[in-house]
């Protein structure tokens, strides 16, 4: 790592020549990765309401620990919420270090319960009455307000949230193979869609792909041949290898950090309606491994991380009580996570409620007190400087609201 | 139906269509090539030109040959080979309600296990064999779509699962969708009017969109809303929020049921309870009471029949002639099809009481059509399939799995579809340029060797030697003079089979039909 930042400080020339992109991220540029958690991750065992009876008398089987009372407890934040403890190693020192708030009763007023349907909804960011129009995402629509041409989507398929005017590259990195089509087929193939109108997209692709690979393997002067080296040294340095989420993340750091701005990616695997486990078991490794891989970013960045800005987001929460299989189904208020180094972190923001019977939406989920639209219009204008006209463009009818998370 | 087909091309006077021209004789053409109008044709009506489709043509005119396609003998035989194939897949064994008793059983002893262990071990054998029906449904539909006679036809089908699409992995959908497939399958070039009743009183469907939530007085509009929105008028078709809940309430009732039992009427709803495979109608939880619907008053006292009759007037409603016209003419046209071609296409629909063989007919009789051949860019189910059809030219692949690989990495997986408006048919939503990128990497595993496609299915199976051959015939005498000068070029510079495999199929030419 510290190589690498001598050398880009020090001879930008052989960088320059290899990507005239790469010097594209100037200092200060606000980077922003949205990090969607579809199945509808089970906000009450990450983000623990340890002050409240209710919680425990609901989740006889399910709920974590009260700070101290186990090996497994939860870790005490404030006096009315505490952290899964799978958690421990990788958001606790960032929450400390003041880079990491959690947003609860946070969410959609869609009330379907559907994943697709919600998912669909939060993506798109539109009124939720009206037409919905699947050519414009949200995120697509705030590319477009910051003019920028440096948004992508590390996913297989463009994600709702992208489509729209701005044409948005995606790149999935989850499972990184060096490409089979190498760089004198790509130079053949591009040569054979020069002056149709598929060129362009040709060509980006294949730049996209040799940038990633060459960030990714963190040696830009060697050719693609040279591979992997990069990778497992970086990972090697971090004594575990880097795996899951962990190693995407590692790699998505690294093109945020040099090229990209505004980032997508979706990590599944939430939807825990059997057997979820408490402070151990199958949703706290499913935390740990999205943990490791936030905590991972923030370290990848290096110093980039002062600009950044993480938000993890899930389509709703899920039912308070559990149910008959030790798990719990589909509710309603979420909690969001939002980190970075210049958050103003250390607290649980927003609005909230005491967690008790009286407070559950429909008696049976939490309420969302923080509409996401809101939300994240209060968090982008105060990123970006953007103008109530520019948020209407991104979410029309929507009030933002800043709650003080940067 | 011959005197009909008549009727419709006599308006276009005496020109006739543009690609036609050259072929006025209908007798069979002597020679093994074919020209560059022949393979564009095939492109179009096939999922992707070979020998046999080549051979198809050179036999009969072009006209005839549209019109087989149009009108396919329901005699018409898969390659043996192929068919036992299909016929092993044990999907098959058991009519589909029954298929859906048995899964329906297993995730409820699943469910009642105590130990949380044993527990998932057993949902997730359940799972894995809830996976295995969709599978088998997908292998069968692109065996079909390889190797039927009948390109047309599986097109279509291909075609109407995505315009009333289901996504298989809401619920048990996955013991449906093989069944469900069959139905719109056998009437793809029938009636517009018998795949909007064969979709909406199916189980799949019917779970699929909530309608089995929808009972009087307790009214779920999802259904109501996609029938009028997605599946006849469109979404400019009309109807107001007032005729979609009119209509939930005249599909109350309609649902599901694959018990034994039936549910316990009033000696007076008994003989209105209707059961059609898995489908059920309940008057019980039937809205009897008056609708207006679309300006129509349903009388009250009505039940299946109703629901049967609303559909019909549906499916003959101007707007549904107009908005399936315009998504047919997309699909087998262009991204944005001349309003003359749609026009046409929708007389043509309304005069044959919504004949889609005739409302096609229409359309490769336009004016419109020839100058749109070629140009149609492929969605990643016409890239894949069409790939494999021209390297392997009429051999039988023995694995269906990297083919679902290579769909699934595209984003056009079957089943996949998550939301009921189906996969997007037009150029923008499979061009991006992660989608072009993987597309290229697809276009090397496929050129690049068996990939897999000959190797069985089992632990003990053993990969049949085989090479994907684009050099080939179909290649030499037809494809060959339609590629550009850049695409020459770059084949040139290839330096093995493989690799002009692999440019052939990244080509600009390959990616249009």
């Amino acid at each position: 790592m510290q190589r690498r930042h001598f050398l880009r400080g020090a001879a930008a020339l052989p960088l320059a020549a290899s990507s005239v992109r790469l010097m594209a991220a100037a200092k200060g540029t606000p980077r922003v990765l949205l990090v969607f958690l579809r199945g509808a991750y089970d906000a009450a065992s990450l983000l623990v309401p340890v002050g409240s009876s209710f919680y425990y008398e609901q989740r006889p089987n399910i709920a974590i620990a009260r700070p101290g009372s186990a090996a497994d407890a939860a870790i005490p934040l404030n006096a009315e919420w505490a952290l899964n403890p799978a958690l421990v190693d990788s958001m606790l020192p960032l929450f400390e270090r003041k880079q990491l708030a959690f947003v609860p009763f946070a969410g959609t007023d869609d009330v379907s319960r559907s994943h697709f349907e919600t998912q669909d909804s939060i993506e798109l960011g539109q009124p939720l009455t009206g037409q919905r129009d699947f050519q414009s995402g949200f995120m697509n629509r705030l590319a477009k307000v910051l003019g920028a041409r440096d948004a992508i989507a590390f996913t297989d398929q463009l994600p709702l949230t992208f489509r729209g005017a701005v044409q948005v590259p995606n790149l999935a990195l989850a499972n990184l193979a060096k490409p089979s089509v190498d760089a004198r087929q790509a130079q053949l193939i591009a040569g054979m869609y020069q002056g149709s109108p598929l060129a362009g997209s040709v060509r980006e692709g294949f730049a996209v792909r040799d940038e990633a690979m060459r960030e990714i393997n963190g040696n830009p002067g060697a050719d693609m041949q040279g591979g992997m080296v990069g990778e497992m040294a970086a990972a090697s340095r971090n004594a575990i290898t880097a795996k899951g989420f962990e190693g995407e993340a590692r790699r998505i750091a690294r093109l945020m950090r040099e090229r990209y701005h505004l980032g997508f990616v979706d990590v599944g695997g939430w939807d825990t309606h059997v057997g979820q486990g408490a402070g151990t078991g199958y949703l706290a490794n499913r935390l740990a491994e999205l943990g490791k891989g936030l905590a991972a970013y923030a370290d990848e960045m290096g110093p980039a991380w002062s600009d950044a800005t993480v938000v993890v987001i899930s389509e709703f929460g899920r039912t308070f009580k559990e149910n008959g299989n030790r798990g719990t189904d589909h509710g309603h208020g979420s909690v969001y996570w939002v980190l970075g180094g210049a958050v103003r972190g250390g607290r649980v923001l927003g609005e909230q409620v005491a967690v008790a019977p009286g407070s559950l939406f429909q008696n049976r989920d939490y309420p969302v007190l923080n509409e996401y639209r809101s939300m994240l219009g209060g968090l982008f204008a105060r990123l970006y400087g953007l103008s109530p006209a520019q948020l209407q463009q991104v979410f029309a009818g929507a009030g933002p609201r800043d709650i003080g998370l940067v | 139906m011959r005197r009909r087909s008549l009727l419709v091309t006599v308006g276009l006077g005496l020109t006739g269509p543009a690609w036609l021209a050259g072929c006025a004789s209908p007798a069979p053409r002597a020679g093994a090539g074919g020209d560059s109008t022949d393979l564009a044709l095939l492109n179009r009506v096939t999922w992707g030109v070979d020998s046999a489709a080549l051979a198809g043509m050179n036999r009969l005119s072009r006209r005839d040959y549209v019109q087989a396609q149009l009108h396919p003998d329901a005699a018409t035989r898969l390659p043996a080979s192929v068919q036992a194939q299909i016929d092993a897949l044990p999907l098959l064994q058991k009519p589909m309600p029954a298929v859906v008793v048995e899964m329906e059983q297993r995730r409820r002893d699943a469910d009642a296990l105590a130990d949380d262990d044993a527990k998932k071990a057993a949902q997730q054998a359940y799972q894995q064999a809830m996976n295995r029906l969709a599978r088998d449904a997908s292998t069968q539909m692109l065996l079909r779509a390889l190797y039927s006679p009948n390109q047309l036809q599986e097109q279509l089908s291909w075609f109407w699962f995505n315009h009333f699409n289901v996504h298989q992995y809401k619920s048990n959908l996955r013991a449906m969708v093989g069944d469900y497939q069959d139905q719109l399958r056998s009437r793809a070039l029938g009636k517009f009017r018998d795949l909007v009743i064969a979709s909406a009183t199916h189980a799949a469907m019917i779970r699929y969109l909530d309608n089995e939530q929808n009972a009087a007085n307790r009214i779920n509009e999802n259904f109501a809303r996609e029938v009028m929105e997605l599946h006849t008028l469109g979404v400019d078709g009309g109807y107001s929020q007032k005729d979609v809940q009119e209509l939930a309430r005249v599909l109350t009732g309609l649902g599901i049921n694959v018990s034994d039992k039936t549910p316990n009427l009033k000696p007076a709803q008994q003989a209105l309870y209707v059961r059609q495979g898995a489908t059920e109608f309940n008057p019980a939880r039937h809205d009897a009471g008056e609708k207006l619907v679309l300006g129509v008053t349903l009388p009250a006292g009505g039940g299946w029949d109703e629901i049967i009759e609303q559909l019909t007037r549906l499916a003959r409603h101007p707007s549904t002639a107009r908005h399936i016209s315009q998504k047919l003419a997309v699909y087998c046209v262009a991204d944005a099809p001349p309003p003359a071609l749609v026009e046409r296409m929708s007389r043509a629909f309304t005069a044959s009481d919504g004949d889609i063989a005739l409302t096609l007919q229409a359309m490769f009789d336009a004016p419109e059509f020839a100058p749109s051949l070629a140009r149609k860019f492929k969605d990643p189910m016409h890239y894949v399939v069409s790939a494999v059809r021209l390297a392997y030219d009429g051999r039988p692949i023995l694995n269906t799995a990297p083919m679902l690989g290579w769909l699934n990495r595209l984003g056009e997986g079957p089943y996949n579809r998550q939301t009921p408006d189906g996969y997007p048919l037009i150029e923008a939503a499979w061009s991006s340029s992660g989608q072009m990128g993987t597309r290229f990497e697809i276009a090397r595993a496929i050129g690049g060797g068996s990939a897999g496609l000959f190797r069985p299915e089992g632990a003990s199976a053993v990969d049949v030697p085989a090479f994907p051959q684009l050099s080939n015939a179909v290649y030499h005498s037809a494809l060959a003079t339609t590629l550009g000068e850049r695409t020459r070029a770059a084949l040139d510079g290839a330096t093995s089979p493989q690799e002009w495999n692999a440019l052939l199929l990244a080509s600009p030419e390959f990616m249009f039909r």
